[in-house]
């Protein structure tokens, strides 16, 4: 079992906790994890992206050409991450703000209107959860349980209260998660 | 004839070496006042009983060899960087007695940031600092403390501040800074001044069992060979020419 | 857990007495972690931002004078200042421990991760005939295990020790296994560990002198043929590397730190075409393992060196294999990373195909 991902958005959509979160709670699960994201100015309100790697076997490399899936939040990295997704991998994207849609037919193609949905739970900051959701639902790859000790390891202390609220949005954006064909 | 053997017994002594000396002979100058104070800084060691506990830190300059005549464990710094070795000593080690020893090219100029930051973090040390407004080891050159109008071999035809900019006054400005609990200016050209010069290191050591930051003591001195005059000669020409702009004193005394 | 914060972690349990440094991309989480820790409460370390680079390298000159465990961390720009105090504390033999996490150059240059920094780790770097030991870690685990390691080879051989890693190691988060606590050296210890440091002079030894000045030619050449037999001592004991599928290899990838991460990944890839390819990862870039990867010299047909940088590492790889093996470097630059594909690509292209 190795899942490889690439999770690529603004800066300050809280892209690198998002891995981070799904870092820990493979950690939690007992499987090999590295987190490598892209840092420095552009971590600052540029683009930012982080590569998750998932698996039961020791990780050779961190930084990688090619994505089980691609978690897709921005246009520009709708640019360049699209084509990086392997055939028959999945991409998920948030629509908002996206201007070109994604088109390939060899990949499995979700959408997930985060976005909009953290507007409409008045918990904007929780976005980067619905979309973790999104993808979990999709890919069983850690237990819940998990994911909630993995959210408790990577949250400060007194942070910990907003964890149900966290909870909530991780299983929001399994619900609103939904598949898109490609058509010509 | 009386044989000199014959002179050097107990009861002829007048003047004893301190023990902190060693006994390798100086290569300072005839005339220079590192010597003089070298033997200040061993006599107060020695009547403190910190010989065992004291680290020195010697510069680059004329007295880069200090540890050859100061016995006590020492370190040899690069050029400037004395106050940042002694942060790193006393840090490690806040019981020791650290200081260190530097010219006014190691501690005015190649070294100022160390200098001002050791000062200005308040590092429970000693700094002993000569100026005499030369560079004497590389011969003479322009140093930042040497006078307006004063000659050096990189200024033959004297300090032009349009040029070379001003002489600086380095204890003015360290003891501006809240870090340092004792900053003041002395001299050795005469007996007098000697003992006064004594007493501001021994209290600058004493200083580092209060821990309340840096103690200071510039000594304004002369290079006869590199002012090219008589021992005799500077020590008038620096009490004319250097004291009016370095005037003695305590600078701050808290 | 981050490279960068593993170097804090292992350092504080490592029993390390002073961490002196300054802020500098990409690694200002090592002194940020180590003043969120607040070690001076528990283990007695001592923890200090100085004004500069040259400041930090000169008061671990100062510490490792005073016989204890002393390190600093800062990239590229940051080392380069460094160079005067690393050149004096390697003449005065002492021990202490230097991270460089690279970022690419020249000049300011970039914040992003690179090899650039491999010659002036390994032939000196600053003035006068002198090595550090160097260790290249490849992932956040060695950046834990080798802050002891290279401690204890510090002290083994009273010579400063760097590890040289790079903004992809110091910034990724991996699983990490620390080690135990352990105390720091007492002061009676030190004295008896380390006889020869500045802890105050006994009435039973003569003055301990931390320098690195021998005015007399012929006092400096015999202090050079000491480091030097040191060095050759280094050479004969310490060297380190790790092989991966090299058994049946008819070529090799040579690569060191995350650029021996990343092509692991191009052997897997390799493998799959039916290339049989071997990776062989020096861990100590000094001393190097010149025998190590010369023994392959009559079992392969051809050497790629990736590396991100324009080719420096390659030099000590080609003296290895003495014109016996074709030998090619493939290199991104400026902060650039190669990906597994790339190496893969440039192992068919310039050693395969070439």
């Amino acid at each position: 079992m190795k899942e490889e991902i690439i999770i690529a958005g603004f800066g300050g959509q809280g892209v690198l906790s998002m891995g981070k979160i799904l870092a820990y709670s493979g950690v939690m699960q007992g499987m090999e994890v590295s987190w490598m994201p892209s840092y420095g100015p552009e971590m600052r309100g540029g683009t930012a992206n982080v590569t998750v790697i998932l698996s039961d076997e020791p990780i050779s490399s961190p930084i990688l050409h090619e994505f089980d899936t691609a978690i897709i939040l921005n246009q520009q990295s709708m640019d360049k991450f699209e084509k990086a997704v392997k055939p028959g991998g999945m991409l998920i994207y948030d629509g908002n703000g996206i201007t070109r849609h994604p088109s390939r037919k060899d990949i499995n193609i979700y959408r997930v209107d985060a976005t909009e949905e953290a507007v409409r739970m008045r918990s904007i900051k929780t976005f980067n959860m619905i979309v973790l959701g999104a993808y979990l639902k999709l890919k069983k790859i850690v237990e819940m349980d998990n994911v909630l000790k993995g959210l408790k390891k990577s949250l400060p202390e007194r942070h910990h209260h907003l964890i149900p609220m966290n909870e909530k949005a991780i299983l929001r954006g399994g619900e609103i998660i939904r598949e898109i064909s490609v058509v010509e | 004839m009386i044989d000199v053997k014959d002179i050097i017994k107990p009861e002829n002594l007048v003047f004893k070496k301190s023990k902190v000396l060693t006994d390798t002979p100086m290569h300072y100058c005839p005339g220079c006042s590192h010597g003089v104070v070298h033997n200040l800084i061993a006599e107060v060691i020695e009547e403190m009983e910190i010989q065992e506990t004291t680290i020195g830190v010697a510069p680059v300059g004329c007295s880069v060899f200090a540890y050859n005549y100061i016995d006590i464990d020492w370190h040899e710094a690069a050029h400037g960087r004395a106050p940042a070795v002694a942060t790193g000593i006393k840090r490690l080690m806040p019981d020791k007695f650290v200081f260190t020893y530097q010219g006014d090219g190691d501690l005015a100029a190649i070294g100022t940031a160390e200098t001002i930051h050791a000062c200005n973090r308040g590092e429970n040390i000693t700094i002993v600092f000569i100026n005499n407004g030369i560079y004497g080891m590389t011969g003479g050159q322009m140093a930042p403390t040497t006078l307006e109008g004063m000659v050096a071999s990189t200024c033959p035809s004297g300090r032009d501040h349009a040029r070379d900019g001003y002489p600086i006054k380095m204890s003015d400005l360290v003891a501006q800074l809240p870090g340092t609990c004792y900053v003041t200016r002395q001299a050795v050209h005469t007996a007098g001044a000697v003992r006064k010069a004594k007493k501001a290191i021994r209290k600058a050591f004493e200083n580092q069992k209060r821990k309340k930051g840096v103690s200071l003591v510039e000594v304004v001195s002369t290079c006869n060979s590199g002012w090219k005059m008589s021992p005799v000669d500077a020590n008038n020409w620096m009490a004319e020419n250097m004291f009016p702009f370095y005037p003695l004193g305590d600078l701050k005394d808290e | 857990m981050k490279g960068n914060e593993a170097i804090a972690e292992a350092a504080i349990r490592y029993g390390v007495d002073g961490y002196f440094g300054y802020p500098i991309t990409p690694q200002s989480e090592v002194m940020e972690t180590l003043m969120a820790m607040r070690p001076w409460e528990t283990t007695g370390m001592v923890v200090l931002q100085a004004e500069s680079e040259v400041a930090s390298i000169n008061m671990l000159y100062g510490g490792a004078g005073s016989g204890k465990r002393v390190m600093t961390s800062s990239s590229s720009p940051g080392i380069s200042l460094m160079q005067e105090g690393i050149s004096y504390i390697a003449g005065a033999e002492l021990p202490c421990v230097i991270v460089n996490v690279v970022r690419g150059g020249p000049g300011l240059g970039t914040i992003q991760p690179s090899q650039s920094d491999y010659f002036q780790a390994v032939k000196g770097g600053g003035h006068g005939d002198y090595k550090l030991i160097v260790l290249a870690p490849s992932s956040v685990q060695e950046m834990a295990d080798f802050v002891g390691l290279a401690f204890d080879l510090a002290f083994k051989y009273r010579n400063p020790a760097m590890i040289l890693s790079d903004g992809v190691i110091g910034q990724m988060m991996e699983k990490v296994e620390l080690d135990e606590y352990r105390p720091r050296w007492t002061d009676e210890e030190i004295i008896e560990k380390n006889p020869w440091a500045a802890t105050g002079k006994k009435p039973v030894r003569g003055q301990n002198i931390m320098t690195s000045l021998h005015i007399q030619a012929v006092d400096q050449e015999n202090v050079n043929r000491r480091l030097q037999a040191k060095y050759k001592e280094m050479q004969e004991k310490e060297v380190r590397y790790e092989t991966f599928m090299c058994d049946d290899a008819e070529y090799l990838i040579v690569a060191f730190g995350s650029a021996a991460r990343i092509s692991k990944k191009s052997v897997e890839l390799a493998r799959e075409k039916g290339i049989k390819v071997g990776l062989l990862r020096p861990i100590t870039l000094f001393p190097f393992p010149y025998k190590e990867i010369g023994s392959y010299a009559d079992q392969i047909k051809g050497i790629l060196v990736p590396e991100m940088n324009a080719g420096q590492m390659i030099e000590d790889v080609k003296l290895a294999v003495n014109g016996k093996v074709d030998v090619e470097h493939y290199g991104r630059m400026g902060g650039m990373i190669f990906s597994p594909d790339e190496v893969e690509n440039a192992l068919e292209e310039l050693i395969i195909g070439g």
